[in-house]
């Protein structure tokens, strides 16, 4: 709690007020601390345009929602044509629509290049690893999110989507079909589960949301940014305490990012205008027509973002349960042999690879096929107790470890890519080998991250001035 | 007693009035989880659907909707019943044996699942994921599905097949048949679906 401050009474009548603002609540405090006080590194790169710009785009889609709901009615006889209605009747609602729309995939786009930033960059890495974690969970939020406003339009996409994920979690043992009926609130999805994904489009997750984006933010400017060289530039201060290598966000990365939101709006807006769909990616051409309980569309898919994950969820078949059963018991073989640890634990290592085989023998894959996508998305909350490099950044690590990065990426590429595709027995086979792949790089990556020679870390960070 | 000491009747009294406090706060959130069961209306809404299929001709497939689901009932020629006996080796569950109180009833639990022969009635639910499969009633080779398809159901989502009897084949993400719902015949061209006779 602050001393009451007091101001010359010559003093102007904007200095006035804002002393008496500051002193009931900590107005100035919290823009020295969040903004013109908070010390980023000056050496940001194009990578680092990506946490703003998913910031913007969360205001554009809390916007854009807030018309939305303004004209939408969530009634399972009335949603698609209040949509059409939009599109159509409402001035400029194609706009705000579209806005929404083109918003949902920005984000993701944003969000996963942020999120790859944090990878190469080790900025899980200690003291960050909260940070990381809120992130993760925004990232959870954001697929609820999406998947629950991809009912709303109630097209054939839509109803159909949600069959198919609200039937994944039928899949759990025991309380599976019980729990499918308490999301859809009937036998069926209907006008209840329409209803009540809206509730949670607008509302619950949003305020969710938006208290991880609050949190993720104060965790960030708690610990300080990372930077590309992965070195901390608290440890060099001036005399006034202040980073050697830092610069006050505002004003010069609030300038900065302006550049990044000029290049992303050129982008965004000309999706808008130009191709609002994406030839089916944004917004897929099924879901023109009206949900049909009684007829399924040939061919369905998610939307874009959820195609690596979705790839996982069909590649686990019967047959792919043998090669896991394999990946359980080699771990535990070389964990029984190889890892340094108490006997006692050795035993429990033995007894949970025996109880888990027996659980993947005896239970269905289509449950295990939830467990991967689910999984997947799960593992990367642990990625900065998996990472036992001895430096952050990709730019100090053996250089191979360069080309993991790259074919990691690939291969996200490529299960997203064969996600959109009909099944077929050859991107079965590609699904599964990507599959092993990704679960293979994170959870083998305390044993590679330790391998091959780092490169010197600088002491400072690497900057030429422009 | 010192500002130290813990003074442990306060502590205890804390410790209990915690504990019922957070009794009561579960408590509160029963009536709000059970909001999310289907209410009573959608409950009610299961009621039997009658069909006249007189004008139903063999091959012909006509899609009624039973609990919001699609139900459909196909008059099968004699070729697609022959069929029924050439497919028997390739399926998982050819004689209806998995969860038959869920799936089948035991009037249809026979080769052609039914109680007519011709009449198939079935929930055009794959037991997958919940999509509805489409017709494949050509025989033959075609995309997706074997050279020696003899006809019947291909899934569009996950690429599960089922025979003419709504028979699930082997090695495909669908684990068991599409479900018979509890029918009867009123009379030679009336059907009920949702209700039988032990009901």
């Amino acid at each position: 709690m602050a001393d009451f401050k007091e101001i010359s009474p010559n003093a102007s009548a904007g200095e006035k007020l804002l002393n008496w603002v500051d002193n009931r609540f900590p107005a100035s405090k919290m823009y020295k601390e969040h903004l013109s006080e908070y010390y980023a590194p000056k050496n940001f790169n194009f990578w680092y345009f990506f946490g703003s710009l998913a910031l913007l785009v969360l205001v554009i889609q809390i916007v854009t929602g807030i018309f939305l709901v303004m004209h939408y009615k969530p009634d399972a006889n009335l949603a698609f044509a209040s949509v059409e209605y939009i599109m159509r009747d409402v001035p400029w609602g194609w706009l705000i629509r579209y806005m929404h729309s083109t918003g949902a995939s920005a984000f993701f786009i944003v969000v996963y290049m942020h999120m790859f930033r944090g990878l190469i960059y080790g900025s899980y890495r200690k003291p960050r690893e909260l940070v990381w974690i809120f992130g993760c969970a925004i990232f959870l939020c954001l697929m609820a999110e999406a998947f629950m406003g991809y009912l709303l339009p109630w097209g054939q996409m839509s109803y159909w989507g949600a069959q198919v994920i609200v039937n994944l979690f039928a899949a759990v043992p025991f309380i599976g079909p019980d729990l499918a009926l308490l999301i859809r609130g009937d036998y069926v999805v209907s006008d209840a589960t329409l209803n009540r994904f809206f509730s949670f489009h607008v509302i619950a997750v949003p305020l969710v949301l938006l208290g991880l984006v609050v949190a993720h933010i104060i965790a960030l400017h708690e610990v300080g940014s990372n930077n590309p060289d992965g070195v901390e530039i608290k440890a060099h201060k001036d005399a006034n305490g202040k980073p050697l290598d830092g610069i006050p966000f505002h004003p010069y990365y609030t300038v900065h990012d302006i550049l990044g939101v000029s290049g992303f709006l050129l982008v965004f807006t000309a999706v808008i205008f130009f191709a609002p769909e994406f030839g089916g990616y944004f917004l897929e051409y099924n879901n023109f027509i009206p949900a049909d309980p009684l007829k399924t569309p040939a061919h369905i898919a998610p939307v874009w973002y959820f195609t690596p994950f979705y790839s996982m969820l069909r590649a686990i078949t019967s047959e792919m349960m043998y090669a896991l059963i394999a990946c359980v018991l080699a771990g535990a073989y070389l964990g029984v042999t190889r890892a340094k640890i108490p006997a006692l634990f050795k035993t429990a290592v033995v007894g949970g690879a025996v109880v888990l085989v027996a659980l993947m023998l005896s239970i269905d894959a289509k449950f295990w096929g939830v467990v991967v996508m689910g999984g997947a998305v799960i593992i990367l909350f642990f990625l900065p107790w998996l990472d036992n490099c001895a430096v952050k950044s990709i730019r100090y690590r053996p250089d191979w470890h360069k080309y993991l990065y790259g074919i990691f990426v690939i291969n996200f590429v490529i299960l997203a890519y064969l996600g959109v595709q009909p099944p077929s027995p050859v991107g079965e086979r590609v699904s599964q080998v990507g599959t092993l792949f990704y679960f293979g790089f994170f959870l083998l990556m305390p044993w590679w991250s330790r391998l091959g020679e780092t490169k010197p870390v600088p002491d400072r960070v690497t900057f030429t001035p422009h | 007693m010192s500002d130290n000491a813990v003074d442990t009747s306060k502590r205890t009294w804390l410790i209990a009035t915690t504990c019922a406090g957070a009794v009561g706060g579960a408590a509160t959130a029963v009536p709000f989880v059970s909001t999310f069961q289907p209410s009573e209306r959608a409950k009610a809404a299961g009621a039997a659907v009658e069909v006249d299929i007189s004008s139903l001709k063999p091959g012909e497939k006509l899609t009624v909707e039973w609990r919001g689901k699609p139900v459909w009932i196909i008059k099968r020629t004699p070729e697609q019943l022959e069929s029924l006996k050439k497919t028997e080796g390739q399926l998982a569950d050819p004689e209806s044996k998995r969860n038959p109180s869920d799936l089948t009833p035991a009037y249809a639990r026979n080769q052609a699942r039914s109680i007519k022969p011709e009449v198939f009635v079935g929930v055009g639910i794959c037991s997958h994921l919940g999509c509805s499969p489409s017709d494949k009633f050509q025989t033959g080779a075609q995309p997706s599905l074997p050279d020696d398809w003899q006809g019947g159901f291909l899934c569009p989502c996950h690429g599960s097949t089922f025979d003419m009897a709504g028979r699930v084949f082997k090695n495909k993400p669908a684990p068991d048949n599409l479900e018979v719902p509890p029918h009867m015949y009123l009379s030679d061209n009336k059907l009920l679906i949702g209700e039988d006779k032990k009901a």
